[in-house]
Formats: C-alpha cells, structure tokens, sequence
C-alpha cells in the first residue's frame, strides 16, 4: 500500500526505517486511523517521526504525495455532477468577508465533520453559498470555492485553497537546519569527546566495585583493584573571527562561545580572537586591543599537536587581506601573507575545521574569492546543529 | 480494551490521546517531547489514573544507569554480612534489588511505568534499555534469574531535548510532540485547576500572559504552572482584574529573572 510515499518520505531526508514502516501497517489493519484523514495523518506522523523539528520535512513530503487524493467519503454520483461546473464564473461576487474569517478558525476534524452531516441533508444543487456543499460560494466544501480553508468534493482544483492538515506547516519553525540555540550548540559539543578509557593510560583510579567483588571472592581478604581513568581528554584551541563583517552573527557567535566555555567537559580549552584572518598576533578578547594579545608563533609552539583546532569566521575578506604581503610580516622566512598562517595552522594540527555563519555569498567575486580559498584549505562547515555536528565527526577522526 | 480519553484533571488534546492509545495498541513505548511545563510528567500521571492502574516512576538523573532500573546487586551489604557470619550469606537472591523496571515487570496486574527525563542521562543511555524495554525481559547473571514481565506495562517516556536520543531507540517508540497550549486550551487547563475563575479574570490573564509569551525580548518564556500560580497570586491579592494587563500585578511570578523583567517593562505597552 503506497509504498510510494515511504520512499518519497525518505528522500525529503527523513530516515525511515521498515520497523517504523511495519509499525503503521499493523496500526492500520487495527484501525487506529479511526477511518479518518486527520487520524491517518497523526498516525503516520507519531509513528514515522521522531523529533519536533522534522515535522516540517514530514507535512511537506505528505502534502506532495497526498495534495490530489480526492475527499474520500460516499459522495453521490448527483452531488458530483453538481459539482463539476468549471464554467462558474470566475469572479469574487460571492466574497463574504466575515464567513471567510470564520472559516478561518474552524480545525480540519469540524470541517469534515460538517461536510458529513451535510451530506446527509443536502438534496439539491447549491452554487455560491456559505452553507451547502456546492461550487464557487464560501463554504467549507465544495468545488472552485473562495473560503480560505476547505475540503475539495470533485471537480477540478481552481483555487488550491482547499487544505490539508499539513498545508498548514505549524512546525516549520523546529526545522534543524535553523540556526540554533546555546543549548543545541551544548548538545552537539557534547558529541566531542573522546575517553581516556580509550586511550592507553595505567590503571590508577581505584576501582570499589570490582576490588569488593574480588575481595569477597577472596574469602574476605583484601583484594585491591584499579582501572583506568575514564575522562574526556579532548582540549580545544577556538579561534574566532571578530569585528566588521562578522557583526552580523555576533549572537550567534557568542552562543557557540558560551556553550563551549560552559560545557566544561573538555580537558582543557583556549579561546583567542583575530581579524578577518590571523597574522602575528592572536587577541585574548574580542575587542582585539594589542596590549592583551599573543603572537601566534607562541600559540604554535606551546599548544601541542594533539588539540581540536575550531575556526570561526565569515572567512570573506578583500582577497589582499588573505593574499597580499602586506599584513603582520615580521620575518622575512616566515609567513608572507594571511593564507601562510593559516597554512602553519593546518600543518601542525591533525584535526582542523572551519565553521562558517554565513553562507557561500553568492554574488561578486570579490568576496567568494577568500571564502573558496579558505574552503580548500580547510574542511569548512555552516554554523547550525548540521553543521556543528559534522565538524565534530571530523575532529574526532583520527 | 484500555482507551485514554483524558481525565478529570488532566485536559489532553485530541492528538495526544490518539498518540497514547497507538502506543498502547501498538505495545510501545510512548515517547513525550514538549517545552517544559506542557505537562509531560502529568500525562502519565493522568493515564493511570484514567485506567486505574498502578504508577512506577523511574525518575533518571545525570548519574542514572540503565543497570539501576533493572537490578542492584548489593555486594557491600553481603561482604558485610559474610564478615559476622550473618545467615544466608550464600543466598544471592538475597542482595538482589529490582529496580524500577523490574519492580513494573513483576507486578501482579498491568501498571504505567513513567521514565521521566530520559535525556538526563548518558548519550548511551536509552541503547542499554532496548532490548529490555522490546522483550520487556532481562536476565540477571549473578543469580541465573531472568525476569519477565507478567503484563507487559504502558511505558511513557518523556524528554526535554536536552541530548539527542539514539535512532535504534526512536525506532521502536510513539513519538508525540506537546505544543505550547493556545489560548483556548489554557483557559480549559486553568478552569480544571480553580473552576469557579470569574471569566472577565481569566479572559484578562490569558491575554496578558500570551502577551508576555509573544514578546521576543522574554529569554524565559512563562508556562503552565507559572500561570497557575499567577492566578492565585491574583485571586489571594484581590486583584481589579482590569488592572492585569495594564499594570501587570506580581509579575515575579510569572518571570523569573532580572533581564526578562526589565525587557518587560521597556517593551510592555
């Protein structure tokens, strides 16, 4: 039975399993739809939906493949004939401001329980009306009407007016690819880390639950044992881009900063700041005054290879900013420009990545110019919680 | 059979009732989501009482264990016991705990388990419960027992999203989301709470409420109990109740923090 909608479910990206599939077959045969659409759209979505933000993915993807399902009721073949008169004029004579408002507030089940009872009752043919079932008026039901809200008995579809529970879209603000909350940001963090249990260190925590065990084991003579430690040995340098074109994602910036500095599961953390893109010296706080900074040479040398390297940045720059000899030359066998930094940067740290707050811009080549050079250098992320949580996956590869 | 239709004190909407008897056709367990003070925890609570039927609540916190619903066995108490020679010290049986899980498994009639903030816990925390809550058995090693469920009980499972839960988890649960109550329904809420509420009161709060809730500048929304405990702030005080939405009475209440209380009074007009 429309397994059709399975797949078209699957490829909006929602991931549907035959468990969850089998699930609605059986829920079906037991007729927990209750016979009706609304209970079938509320069936399929507790059951094949897992997460508030994919509701949005799941009544777009259902109102795709079920949009010209036609009312399926016991509809007589004369209420029909009624019905398919593409000739009504084409005109809003029959606009009825306050129905229409009223119409508005009606929920899906009062509509189609209206049109039940008036199936029953209607024994003629009733063309720009707000009561009966009929073409072109402002009832709830009918063909080609004018009501905002309102359920399509045959004919053709004229004004698309006619919803489904799902046109409404009420969850489209849960989406996941939104950019997120501290707390989001929290979560995804937390997927960044990597236990000494793993790792090999010498068994020096004391272990009560097995040195009891083996201490009764042993007739009540003592028996001590120890195990290894079990705590995330994740440290991480962020470096964040500060200032001009960075503005604009100040508050989305200083979430993630928060939730890193307050997750405080890592082993050890580092923040610095720098300008469009880092040169000789790295700023101890966003307001990048001289007197509180680095010199990044000193970041390089005294943070060892092992940490997480996470850059944030807009990485859009006048491409002489990234290119040009110009900025924070000291020595001349040293770096020679922004890119040459970077470049120090990705070829002492294992683990690099690039989270972006903005998207690729899309016009001028001015400004993608850095945007793709930094790109390559780097594995580059948005910052959102898809995002987030791929450049964690990359930073815990090995 | 066993149909939720809401219950005295516990006003459901039309989906979630759907949602709770799918699950319990279906025998699987009911995942809850839902903005804090939607009433999560009260649902169960609502359903057995609604079907006469026992409650368990396994409360999980940060250092819950899944081990800690199945069984404990308390090793301390039978080294102590050996020590002094105590009787049935070979008995394992005896220093074997059930916990919450097993307490639902082996209960004589059919009871409502609540495992009530399950993302409190570990990220691997749900993976450890799948097979158990799916065969709704488990196997203790220590004394070669395995416990199964005489009635297989109604597990509601609520989460406030604070940690993503596993997909093979999601997998076997009814997931249903409660959405922040609109208007209507709030005054429904508050009239099961205090039924003899002078409408013109209640059509005032809830206008002042949503008002404050629409505002974006509110980092800590209001929710239900908040406004609860607002009306009878309200009614104790003998409040004009067409003062409410001018001048907002007892606002610490209803807001919490500082900030959210000088960004109302910047933007209250």
């Amino acid at each position: 039975m429309f397994e059709d909608f399975l797949y078209l479910l699957r490829r909006n990206g929602l991931k549907i399993s035959l468990t969850e599939w089998m699930s609605l077959m059986e829920a079906l045969d037991k007729g927990l739809h209750n016979s009706s659409f609304t209970g079938f759209y509320h069936l399929c979505r507790c059951l094949l939906v897992k997460s508030e933000a994919d509701f949005d993915r799941f009544d777009r993807a259902f109102l795709e493949y079920f949009k010209d399902v036609p009312f399926q009721q016991e509809v007589s073949q004369e209420l029909l004939d009624w019905l398919n008169r593409p000739d009504v004029l084409n005109d809003y004579a029959n606009w009825d401001e306050e129905q229409a408002l009223k119409n508005m507030g009606l929920s899906e089940d009062e509509i189609e329980k209206m049109l039940r009872e008036r199936m029953e009752e209607q024994d003629s043919e009733h063309n720009g009306g707000k009561y009966w079932v009929g073409t072109h008026g402002m009832s709830t039901f009918g063909n080609a009407g004018l009501s905002p809200k309102g359920i399509r008995v045959g004919g053709q579809s004229m004004y698309k007016r006619a919803f489904r529970v799902a046109g409404e879209r009420k969850f489209r603000d849960f989406r996941r690819d939104n950019t997120l909350d501290t707390r989001q940001f929290q979560v995804a963090l937390r997927k960044l880390r990597q236990f000494s249990g793993l790792v090999d260190l010498p068994p020096t925590e004391f272990d009560v639950d097995n040195t009891i065990q083996d201490t009764a084991e042993n007739g009540g003579l003592l028996k001590v044992r120890y195990k290894r430690p079990r705590e995330n040995t994740v440290k991480v340098l962020l470096l964040m881009d500060s200032g001009g074109s960075m503005d604009y994602y100040s508050q989305l910036c200083s979430a993630l900063f928060q939730a890193v500095s307050k997750s405080g599961h890592f082993k050890d953390l580092r923040v610095y700041y720098f300008h469009n893109c880092v040169y000789a010296r790295l700023y101890n706080d966003p307001t990048l005054m001289s007197r509180n900074s680095v010199t990044t040479d000193w970041v390089l040398s005294n943070i060892a290879t092992d940490w997480k390297v996470i850059f944030v940045g807009d990485a859009q720059m006048a491409p002489y900013e990234l290119m040009g000899g110009y900025y924070g030359r000291s020595n001349p066998d040293g770096p020679q420009c922004g890119l040459d930094w970077l470049r120090l940067f990705r070829g002492r740290y294992q683990n690099v990545i690039w989270l972006n707050p903005s998207r690729r811009p899309q016009w001028g080549a001015y400004w993608s110019d850095t945007y793709d050079t930094i790109a390559r250098e780097f594995p580059m992320f948005p910052l959102t919680v898809d995002g987030l949580e791929e450049g964690m996956k990359k930073l815990l590869a090995r | 059979m066993n149909e939720f239709k809401g219950s005295q004190n516990y006003v459901a909407s039309e989906e979630l009732m759907g949602a709770v008897n799918i699950a319990m056709v279906l025998q699987k367990p009911l995942l809850i989501k839902g903005e804090p003070g939607t009433g999560k925890t009260m649902l169960a609570e609502a359903i057995a009482a609604a079907l006469g039927k026992k409650l368990i609540i396994w409360n999980i916190k940060s250092t819950t264990k899944a081990q800690d619903g199945l069984y404990v066995y308390d090793v301390v108490q039978r080294l102590y016991d050996s020590q002094f020679g105590g009787e049935g010290v070979d008995n394992i049986e005896k220093y074997v705990r059930l916990g919450k899980l097993g307490e639902a498994f082996t209960d004589e009639e059919q009871v409502i388990l609540l495992i009530d903030e399950i993302d409190k816990a570990d990220l691997e925390f749900p993976n450890d419960l799948l097979w158990e809550l799916d065969r709704m058995e488990f196997h203790i090693p220590e004394t070669g027992r395995t416990v199964k469920a005489k009635h297989r009980p109604v597990v509601i499972i609520t989460s406030n999203a604070e940690k993503e839960l596993p997909d093979a988890f999601l997998r076997r649960c009814v997931f249903h989301y409660i959405a922040f109550p609109d208007k209507e329904l709030m005054g429904e809420i508050v009239k099961v709470h205090y039924p003899d509420l002078d409408d013109h009161l209640l059509t005032q709060v809830l206008e002042a409420f949503y008002k404050i809730r629409s505002l974006p500048q509110i980092k800590k929304k209001p929710s239900t109990s908040e406004i609860i405990d607002w009306i009878q702030a309200l009614v104790h005080g003998g409040v004009d109740p067409d003062r409410i939405v001018k001048e907002v009475p007892y606002l610490g209440v209803l807001l919490k923090k500082n900030e959210d209380m000088d960004a109302l009074r910047r933007n209250w007009r």
